[in-house]
Parts: C-alpha cells; structure tokens; sequence
C-alpha cells in the first residue's frame, strides 16, 4: 500500500474561545512513525483525540486508513491503537485480566483474547507481574501494559500521545526500544511528544506544531539544517587569546567564527578532518585548548529557534485573551 | 457478530470487570455489607424508642424505609467508578474501541444490581437478627417489594452514572451524592411517618419519590392500605430510568478526560 495511512487536512478545533487547532494539515505515509512535536497546550492531543474518533472536530477532515473520522467512525475504531500519558489501565483488575478485557471488547473468541493477552505479556516483559492487580505496577509497566492494550487487535495505525512523559530515564529509554520494535513490524504511528531527542529517536517525519498551527516539518536531518551546519567548539584555556584564535580558524571556517559564552565557534562545511585541522592550526600559533568538540544542531537548537520566532509574534498570543473580551 | 449480540458480550464483559473489582477493594465490600448493618441498628436502637410508628413496632415501620434508602444508594458505585475512569482515561480507550456505545454504563448499571442482591441478603438477615417481621404478606407481596427495590436501585444507578460522568473526580461524585440526594432520602417516610412532620417539610416529604416507594413497599410487606402507592412507585422508577439513560448515554458519548 503506497497511499498514505494518515491524511489531515485544515483541521480546526475550538474549545469555547479557545483556538486549540486552527487548520492544522500533515500525513503519515505507511509504515513510518510520524512525530507531532509541540510545546504543553500546542494542541498535539486535541489532534490525536480526533483522529481517536474521540472528539468531532470544527473543520477540516482528517482520514485514517481511507476512513473518515467522523463519518466512518465506528469502522475506524477496528484499525486504531490508542496509548499514552494516562496510561489508561483498570488498577483493579490484573495485567492479564486486563489484555483479555480489551481483547474481548474487540469481540476475540474468549481462547483467542487469552491467547493474545498471554503473548502480549511475554513481548512486553510483564509476564511475572502477569497476576498482579495493576496498581501494583511501577509507572513504566503501567504505560507497558498500556501500549500492549493498544496492540491487542494488531491495529495498522497507533497513536502514541506522550508515552514517555512523567518516566524515569531507565522507563523511558526501555518505552522507545519497545516502540521501535512495533514500527520495524510495519505499524504506521502517529507519535506526539514534548522531547525533541524522543522525536529525533523515533520519527521518520517530523511535524512542529504550536498555538494550533503547523510551524515547520520535515525529517529530523531537514529541520537541524534548517538552522544551520555543523559547527567546532573550542573552550580556550586563556579566554583573551580569543581574537589569535578566531583568526587562526577563519580560514577554515563557513562564516566568520564567534566568541561567546567563553566558547569560540566554528561553522564547518563537513566535519572530516575538522577537529584535527582545527587542533593543528591552534597549536601553530600556540593558543592552548581546554576543550574542542563538534556537534550538530540539535532539535532544541531547531525548536528554540522556531518557537523564538513565533514568541516574537505578540499579537498572536495575546489573541485569546481578545477572543474572549469579544 | 449481530449487534444485539456485540452488545450483550460487551455489557456481559463490562459487568464481569467491575464485579471483579469489589473482593480487591475492601472499603466497597464494606460499603455494601457492614454500612447498611450499622444503619439498621442505630436507627433500630438509638432513634427506635423515640419515634413514634402507631401500629407498628418501629423495626417492622423501618426495614422497608432502609432497604429502599439502601438499595438507592447501592448504585452510588457506580458514580465512583465512573469518575475514577473517566480521570484515568479508561473511558477514553473504551470509546476508541470498536464497542457497543451503551455496554460501559449497562455493565454498570447491571453490576449494581448484582451488588443491591447481595446488600438485600445482609439487610434481611440483620433486620429478621433486630425483630422485623412481613405482616400480612404472600410470598407474591414479598417478592414484588424485592422486585420493586431493585429496580428501584436500578433507577438510581443511572442517576448517579450520570452524576459520575459530570464529575472531575470521585470526589466530586460523592460530594454531589451526598448534599445533594442522600438528604431526599431523609425528607420522606424512610425512616419516620411523614405526618410528624411540620407544615411545607410534610408536603415536599409527601411528594418524594422515596416515600411512594417506601410506602409501596411498606403496603406489600406490612399489610397496610395500599392506595395507588404500588402501581405510582414503578412508574416513579420506570420515569426516572426512562429519563436519566438517555441522558446519561449521551453524556458518555462526548465525555473527555480532565
């Protein structure tokens, strides 16, 4: 199938005055992880609970799978997996009763739902806690088990909204791995999250959104180099020989080099040899180095400098406040 | 799958959850067993000897009364449950399931039938334990007041299903239950005669639903005149659920999580 598994267009959505979509669009091709990045309140799960079929949006339409989200609702449910921050687990019931709640509100043969529960928990290393009411679980097997509900009926399409938040590291990194595995089988993922590195980690594509709009997209590598190359970092062991090595550098740099924060920087065209000549040429007119490195932008660098941009934008966010007046 | 039967299943798993909860929660088996005991006996002996029930020993006049209030308020679990799963963002994996639209609050609101039997068991034994007797009773009377509180129950359950979906939290559910209905249960024949009361009360306690079907019961299980109380406490309850599942199916369908 070459068509795409998530198609959104001009989606608006409004609670009372407050614009939380106003005519968002992105797709999601098959089989890749499409990654809904945006700060709290950007409006990332009002897009998810539409496209959960858990809320009607304003405007707009938005198709899962060929299905529409409001008119072929009921159909839809049957191709979706949904997890997340709620990790939306019964406390009281075990973690199997659990899975074979689930697997039989997708109307599964009782045998086939314990079946499935059974092999859930092994995949999902919860196969020891298998007996233990849910309450009794850590946060990263509750979102565990949480995910497994979602894949009880081998949904085509998982929406994941925020599934690491509020994990310790040791949770969340052990959530990606998992996660990782589910889309190398093939499942297209819709993934919303506030952690630049999650989106780095897991997405194919990346869509930023804030305010309720779309401002920017691309893969992870299009939106860093949207904010430039690479670049050296050298901390100097005597910061007033900055201005012998900014000179020193020039030469090998893309633009002119910068002295900041005690750091003096240095975009580079590529970074093969770089470090080595850069080393090289601060030697030759004896500037010691406390500390070199190089690095890419990183999401944050992209993020900052986007959200930067529409902070700059007053009016916009004073908006609601106006709405409402009005 | 026929509708029908998608239905049923679902209602069936539904209900199965939550019964399965109440061994796992000590404080709702408590709710359901030693609270109505305790009510029994403190209205039998502290208030018994001085409320004044002519013609009946004061248990025999509040069996009924309690039972009724009980049974009531057996569905407030249902209110509880609600919230709880409407704030952990069960109902919203329900609603993105490919289930019936109705199985959550039918589950429910079975399971709280289930559970008033169970409170029924402890109340007779306690109340036969304290001295009630049925006057005047066939097996035929007696069953139709048991029908007639369950269904009672079954009412309520709706109502308070209601109330839990409109709820931010469990808390809020049992704030609502108890300023707002469980007082109803007081202003009524439940647990006194309405004609002790003053003039403005004894009208409102008049017109209360609890005390058509206290009476009703009252009228199956004590003998006295039944007047139309009977056929006018299942209409209450008929009314009452006819009025309350529409609005509480409609409420599941757009509820969201805080």
């Amino acid at each position: 199938m070459d068509q795409d598994a998530i198609v959104v267009e001009g989606l608006e959505k409004s609670y009372g005055s407050v614009k939380a979509l106003c005519g968002v669009d992105f797709s999601a091709r098959t089989g890749t992880v499409l990654g809904l990045l945006g700060p709290n309140g950007a409006g990332k799960t009002t897009a998810v609970r539409i496209l959960a079929t858990l809320l009607q949006p304003d405007g707009g339409s938005a198709r899962v799978v060929g299905l529409d989200v409001v008119k072929e609702a009921a159909a839809l449910r049957a191709k979706i997996g949904l997890a997340g921050q709620y990790a939306a687990v019964d406390e009281n019931l075990t973690g199997f009763e659990n899975l074979e709640m689930v697997g039989r509100l997708y109307h599964l043969k009782r045998q086939e739902a314990r079946t499935r529960a059974n092999e859930l928990l092994e995949r999902f290393d919860l196969v020891e806690a298998a007996k233990r009411p849910a309450k009794t679980y850590s946060g990263g097997m509750r979102r565990r088990l949480d995910l497994a509900a979602a894949l009880v009926f081998r949904p085509p399409v998982l929406y994941l909204d925020e599934p690491t938040t509020g994990l310790d590291p040791v949770s969340r990194l052990s959530m990606w791995e998992t996660i990782e595995a589910r889309t190398a089988a093939g499942t297209t993922v819709l993934l919303t999250t506030q952690y630049l590195d999650e989106a780095d980690r897991l997405a194919d594509h990346i869509v930023v959104i804030d305010h309720g709009t779309v401002i920017a997209e691309g893969t992870s590598d299009e939106l860093k180099d949207s904010v430039g190359g690479e670049r050296i970092e050298v901390r100097l062991e005597d910061d007033s020989e900055a201005d012998q090595a900014i000179a020193a550098l020039a030469e090998m740099a893309d633009e002119r080099p910068t002295f900041e924060d005690h750091l003096v920087r240095v975009p580079v065209r590529s970074r093969r040899g770089a470090i080595a000549a850069a080393v090289r040429r601060l030697d030759d007119v004896d500037v010691g180095i406390d500390d070199i490195s190089i690095r890419r932008p990183t999401l944050d660098d992209v993020f900052i400098a986007l959200t930067g941009h529409a902070a700059e934008e007053e009016p916009a966010a004073a908006q609601p406040t106006e709405e409402i007046a009005a | 799958m026929s509708s029908l039967a998608m239905s049923a299943s679902d209602t069936f798993v539904l209900a199965k959850r939550n019964l399965a909860r109440i061994p796992r929660q000590p404080d709702l088996l408590i709710a359901y067993t030693v609270q109505p005991v305790m009510f029994v006996l403190l209205f039998v002996f502290v208030f018994g000897g001085a409320i004044q029930t002519p013609g009946f020993e004061y248990v025999d006049f509040l069996m009924p009364g309690i039972i009724v209030q009980s049974i009531a308020f057996g569905g407030f679990v249902t209110a509880l449950g609600l919230a709880e799963d409407v704030k952990k963002g069960l109902i919203d994996r329900f609603r993105s399931l490919p289930m019936s639209r109705g199985a959550v609050l039918l589950g429910r609101t079975f399971s709280d039938v289930a559970l008033n039997c169970l409170s029924l068991v402890v109340l007779f034994a306690v109340g036969f334990a304290a001295g009630f007797n049925f006057i005047d009773a066939s097996v035929v009377d007696v069953v139709a007041g048991i029908v007639l509180c369950l269904f009672l129950g079954y009412a309520f359950s709706w109502i308070f299903a209601l109330v839990g979906l409109y709820s931010s939290s469990p808390e809020t559910a049992n704030a609502i239950g108890f300023t707002l209905i469980f007082p109803l249960t007081f202003a009524s024949s439940v647990f006194v005669p309405v004609e002790s009361m003053p003039d403005g009360l004894r009208q409102f306690a008049e017109a209360n639903p609890f005390t058509t079907i206290s009476d009703a019961v009252r009228s199956l299980w004590l003998g006295t005149p039944a007047h139309t109380d009977v056929w006018m406490a299942f209409v209450w309850c008929f009314a009452l659920t006819a009025i309350f599942a529409p609005l509480a199916v409609a409420r599941y369908r757009t509820v969201a999580a805080k």
